[in-house]
């Protein structure tokens, strides 16, 4: 089930009609179980994917196949060369300043501080440059992590591990973020409500294919309410194997 | 002010019906005496006990005072039962012997000497070991290959006590300083060595991802990432190893020695000095206590990315 690559975002400026990511016939396996069999997904220009899946279906692994962190055994994987990730637990290296962690992948002669304090003032961080990280909370480690600027960026339960007031400042801030740079998004959550109030698009991960691929034609900012929410989230939930789809968890 | 009969059956508890209104009014409440009001409703007074501040702020000045205490008596009793002659000065010289020879040997400068010539042999024989259990240490963690080929035979050369070479490097090395230095080197390398290698491959493996995602060159992976991350490690290797260079000082001394501590004290053995055999000791114990200090300083100066260190 491949979804044609000419998708535009529903509801916003239409982004070039061009894939940032494309994914054909892949396949890959731990041991004796097969994580992705026959996979296929192509994600456009700017688009904002959320992939959703029971835990073990091997969303996490299909997000590390695309940050180049694990290999396929068979088929095609294109990505964009400018990519970055944001993990579920705050990744930044604790022996360098936040500013340092910010400028990470350049050249030595492009990190200026002055350069990092542009990047870090669009996340509300500009006091932070010189800190080291260890002095950062949970949410302002994960807003570092926020600040490059990819045209692929792979979000792998980002928000899991904030607290539910942190979580809805982030989530707003990602969304900002995306709307202003519109770089592609793959999201990985387990959260049905988050993927559908973020998403263009909600991709559910069954048994090593794409077992539901829905187009979320709500107008943003979206609020989580109304029937044609509550239809998308039963469609998913059914999809995901939760019994009682109407009265969720 | 509500208050439960804890006497009601759990269920009505649920239902609202035992609360302050069937009970004394909040006016009784308010007024009773804790003791009588516990009997009363078969309660138990929770806030009878009190920390008690005053006592324990008492004690707490009181520490150091009472911390000095067994160490004051040990020394009285030391200086008592040697000036009263119980001891003989050949077995054991009075505390305030000991000060003397302390005096009269910085006086004429043969403990500054002697103390020179030790520490300069303790820490040759230190940056050489730790030199060598670095460079190991990385050799084994960056690459597979020098693992194999470092890693076996180290650990069976660990196994080696290192007091047991002091013969040999007598006969290779003669009886000057080399064999000194050469023994503490030895000594030094392998906490260092274990330390370094468990540093780099300890090093968080999701760093080294965060690493690959920003595209980092191997060189600046190990530069930025590796190096810096393994270096908490590394200091625990060095501080073991500094301790152990103290020790491997000691042995290495008390076999042959014309100059230094070693020297020193083992004359004043064969003398029967017992003072300044007993200033040597104290001097040695310095020598450690300095040792820590200095490894806490590079602590504080290379790590100031540590949290348990910007807190201390």
């Amino acid at each position: 089930m491949t979804t044609p690559a000419g998708t535009t975002p529903a509801g916003t400026t239409p982004a070039p009609a061009q894939p940032a990511v494309v994914m054909r016939d892949v396949g890959k396996a731990f041991a004796a179980r097969r994580i992705l069999d026959d996979f296929a997904l192509t994600i456009a220009r700017g688009e904002f994917v959320a992939l959703l899946g029971r835990s073990g279906s091997g969303k996490t692994t299909l997000l590390r196949i695309l940050a180049e962190l694990d290999t396929v055994d068979e088929g095609t994987v294109l990505a964009p060369r400018n990519r970055s990730v944001v993990f579920q637990e705050p990744r930044l290296i604790p022996s360098e300043r936040v500013w340092r962690n910010v400028l990470l992948g350049l050249p030595r002669r492009e990190s200026t501080l002055a350069r990092a304090q542009e990047a870090l003032a669009e996340v509300n961080l500009a006091d932070h440059a010189r800190s080291w990280p260890h002095t950062l909370s949970g949410g302002e480690a994960q807003r570092v992590a926020l600040v490059h600027r990819p045209d692929l960026l792979l979000l792998d339960e980002p928000f899991a591990a904030l607290d539910a007031l942190t979580r809805l400042r982030t989530q707003a801030l990602v969304h900002e973020l995306w709307h202003r740079h519109r770089p592609a998004v793959l999201l990985v959550t387990h959260d049905v409500d988050e993927a559908l109030r973020l998403a263009d698009r909600v991709v559910v991960l069954t048994d090593g294919k794409v077992g539901l691929d829905l187009r979320v034609d709500l107008a943003r900012p979206r609020e989580g309410t109304g029937s044609r929410f509550d239809d998308l989230r039963s469609q998913l939930l059914a999809e995901l194997g939760v019994a009682r789809p109407s009265s969720p968890a | 002010m509500t208050v439960q009969d804890s006497r009601c059956a759990p269920g009505e508890l649920g239902r609202g019906s035992a609360t302050s209104d069937d009970l004394a009014t909040s006016d009784d409440l308010a007024a009773a005496e804790p003791a009588d009001l516990a009997a009363s409703l078969d309660l138990t007074d929770l806030s009878r006990r009190r920390n008690a501040p005053g006592r324990r702020a008492g004690l707490r000045r009181a520490r150091w005072l009472l911390r000095g205490l067994v160490p004051a008596a040990l020394l009285i009793a030391w200086q008592w039962s040697t000036s009263a002659g119980l001891v003989p000065p050949t077995t054991l010289a009075s505390p305030k012997s000991v000060l003397e020879a302390a005096r009269d040997l910085i006086a004429d400068g043969e403990l500054q000497t002697a103390l020179r010539v030790s520490a300069g042999r303790a820490l040759t024989g230190l940056v050489i070991g730790a030199g060598i259990g670095v460079a190991a240490g990385l050799v084994a963690g960056l690459w597979k290959l020098g693992e194999e080929l470092v890693d076996s035979t180290l650990q069976m050369l660990r196994t080696v006590p290192f007091i047991a070479l002091i013969p040999l490097f007598v006969v290779w090395f003669g009886i000057g300083d080399t064999p000194k230095i050469v023994l503490i080197a030895v000594a030094c390398v392998f906490p260092v060595y274990l330390n370094t290698f468990a540093g780099v491959r300890g090093v968080d493996r999701r760093l080294i991802e965060v690493g690959r995602v920003f595209g980092l060159s191997r060189t600046r992976m190990i530069t930025r990432l590796v190096l810096p991350n393994a270096l908490p490690s590394v200091l625990v290797g060095i501080r073991y190893a500094m301790g152990i260079s103290l020790l491997a000082l000691v042995a290495a001394e008390q076999i042959n020695a014309s100059s230094g501590l070693g020297a020193l004290v083992m004359n004043a053995s064969n003398q029967i000095r017992t003072d300044i055999v007993i200033v040597g000791v104290v001097v040695y114990a310095l020598l450690g206590l300095l040792v820590d200090l200095v490894v806490r300083l590079l602590e504080r100066l290379l790590l100031p990315w540590r949290p348990t260190i910007v807190k201390s």
